[in-house]
């Protein structure tokens, strides 16, 4: 396989880009491998990719239902962030974010990382206090964030209504490194590296039962025949319940629907991701024009790909309330996707009481950021048999035990998280 | 969008309610130990297919009801007061 680069760019252009050839093989799959991954999204790529890079492990298959990355990866809304509140989140999204910045030269693959700044609102004094609260937390471990005040932000984003007569805006918590990326491309990136490492990248093969002898795991049953694995990686997303089902395992987890939009194409209209502080919607603009947005979860247990009318005028009335200007766009495309919900918002990447069977998962709906870094620690996870001390809390028994991470002080409600 | 049937109210917009959650897990006896409370509080069957579920009737008679919709279609088999046990379809 052949390395891109500007040269090989141009010399294609010039031949009418015929030629380009398979980004990475389709072959079938064969009868044993030493890993199996579960789920070809950004996370079961991403982890496979790091098995082969850092650990050696090269005998590994990624088995994906469908194509890959139409699953989340696919349909979220690319914002890339590490501003959390909790230590143990913000140390795994910041080493997330870190290989997100060497991930273009990494891979070999342009996914388009764009670290345009990610601009949260705040409407009162106590939202001050909390971005500050939060902005302190980050800095204590060497993230960047700057708390602008209202006329910073009204440099940075003219069009937002400053004097909304609820919620105004008072200023904003900024976090420069954080952005928007490719999503598509990111799982493209990261097959084509995985596959030139060694991994058989297996598309349309569903897994549909998890073989076991003595709580050990032996494979999988799929639709395309059983396949043997020393381990095997569960990082299937909104079917993480029905997945790990196939193992006897019960989650503290739900499936719920998220939806997503994207406006006509615009000029540049704003640089930025910007989260509105009083409602939950958050913007960013694509390079075609489009604005990108979502809101909050529909709220009841979904598997449906789709949401209902409701949520989609509470996510319009949000956005409006924040940038009046959007009223008079119109929006090309809608979708949803299925989230796997934990009960304290925060995810999981740990062993399983079956031994040689892992599980990746939990990822709510904010899981696209952690792709490279959840794909590291998922990794080191499979090859060490034990966690890495940045996913050492991310546990399915943090929550038998009481040590929840729950970021946003909700109590254990899915659809609040 | 869903309609709900609200055994006090009749057919209403899924807007007037607020969603509860899982309505097949009970609450274990208070001397029943960590597992069975952490079974209660934290883990669900999250079934693709029918579930039992609760809906608030917030914005009506404030009453919980019950109801058994599919996860899948968003489909409504039946709807009825907290303490009626409904008929779940076969897939
Ligand atoms: C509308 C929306 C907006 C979002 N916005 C953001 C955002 O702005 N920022 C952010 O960080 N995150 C966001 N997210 C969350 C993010 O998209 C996900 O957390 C992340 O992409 C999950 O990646 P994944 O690889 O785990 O899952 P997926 O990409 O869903 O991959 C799982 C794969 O497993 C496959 N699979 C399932 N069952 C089986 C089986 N039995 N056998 C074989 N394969 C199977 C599926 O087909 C799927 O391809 C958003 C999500 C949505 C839906
Ligand atoms: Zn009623």
């Amino acid at each position: 396989m052949t390395r891109y680069s500007a040269f090989g760019l141009l010399t294609k252009a010039l031949g009418g880009h015929a030629g380009w050839g398979r980004a990475w093989r389709d072959p079938a799959p064969k009868p044993s491998y030493d890993v199996i991954i579960i789920g070809g999204g950004g996370h079961g790529l991403a982890s496979a990719y790091y098995l082969a890079k850092e650990h050696g492990i090269t005998n590994v298959a990624v088995l994906e239902k469908g194509p890959i990355g139409l699953g989340n990866t696919g349909r979220n809304t690319t914002i890339v962030r590490s501003n959390y509140l909790l230590p143990e989140n913000n140390h795994f999204y910041e080493w997330s974010l870190k290989l997100w910045e060497g991930l273009e030269q990494d891979l070999n693959f342009n996914v388009m990382m764009s670290q345009r700044g990610v601009l949260n609102l705040f409407h009162s004094d106590a939202q001050k206090h909390a971005a500050a609260r939060r902005g302190n937390s980050m800095r204590l471990i060497g993230v960047d964030a700057e708390l602008l005040d209202r006329e910073q932000v009204r440099a940075m984003v003219p069009l937002l209504d400053f004097d909304n007569a609820r919620f105004p805006v008072m200023g904003g918590l900024l976090q420069r490194r954080g952005g928007t990326a490719r999503h598509d491309a990111v799982a493209w990136g990261f097959a084509r590296a995985a596959d030139r490492l060694g991994v058989d990248i297996i598309q349309h093969c569903e897994v549909t039962g998890i073989r076991r002898e003595g709580g050990r795991v032996t494979g999988v049953e799929t639709t395309r025949g059983p396949i043997a694995a020393g381990k095997v990686g569960m990082a299937v997303a909104g079917n993480t319940s029905r997945v790990a089902a196939m193992a006897g395992l019960r989650l503290p987890i739900e499936s719920h629907v998220l939806q997503a939009f994207v406006t006509e194409g615009l000029k540049p209209l704003v640089d930025t991701v910007v989260t509105f502080g009083a409602g939950h919607f958050y913007i960013s603009q694509s390079d075609k024009g489009g604005l990108v947005f979502g809101g909050d979860l529909d709220g009841y247990n979904s598997y449906a790909q789709r949401g209902t009318l409701q949520m989609v005028e509470h996510v319009f009335a949000a956005g409006v309330s924040m940038m009046p200007c959007l009223s008079r766009l119109r929006v090309l495309r809608q979708w949803g996707g299925v989230m796997d919900m934990t009960m304290d918002g925060s995810p999981l990447i740990c062993r399983t009481p079956v031994e040689g069977l892992y599980l990746n998962g939990g990822w709510c709906y904010g899981g696209f950021k952690a792709t490279p870094g959840s794909g590291w620690c998922f990794a080191h996870t499979i090859a060490k048999d034990e966690p890495h001390r940045l996913n050492a809390s991310m546990t399915i028994e943090r929550f038998r035990d009481g040590r929840l991470m729950d970021e946003r002080g909700v109590g254990p409600w899915p659809w609040a998280q | 969008m869903h309609r709900i049937d609200c055994p006090w109210c009749g057919p209403r917009d899924e807007a007037e309610f607020a969603y509860r959650g899982d309505a097949t897990v009970r609450r274990p006896a208070h001397d029943a130990g960590i597992d069975a409370f952490y079974d209660y509080v934290y883990t669900r069957a999250n079934p693709r297919g029918w579930h039992t579920e609760w809906w608030h009737h917030a914005g009506g008679c404030r009453q919980f009801v019950k109801v058994v919709r599919h996860t899948m279609t968003h489909e409504i088999a039946g709807t009825g007061k907290a303490g009626d046990s409904l008929p779940v379809p076969a897939e």
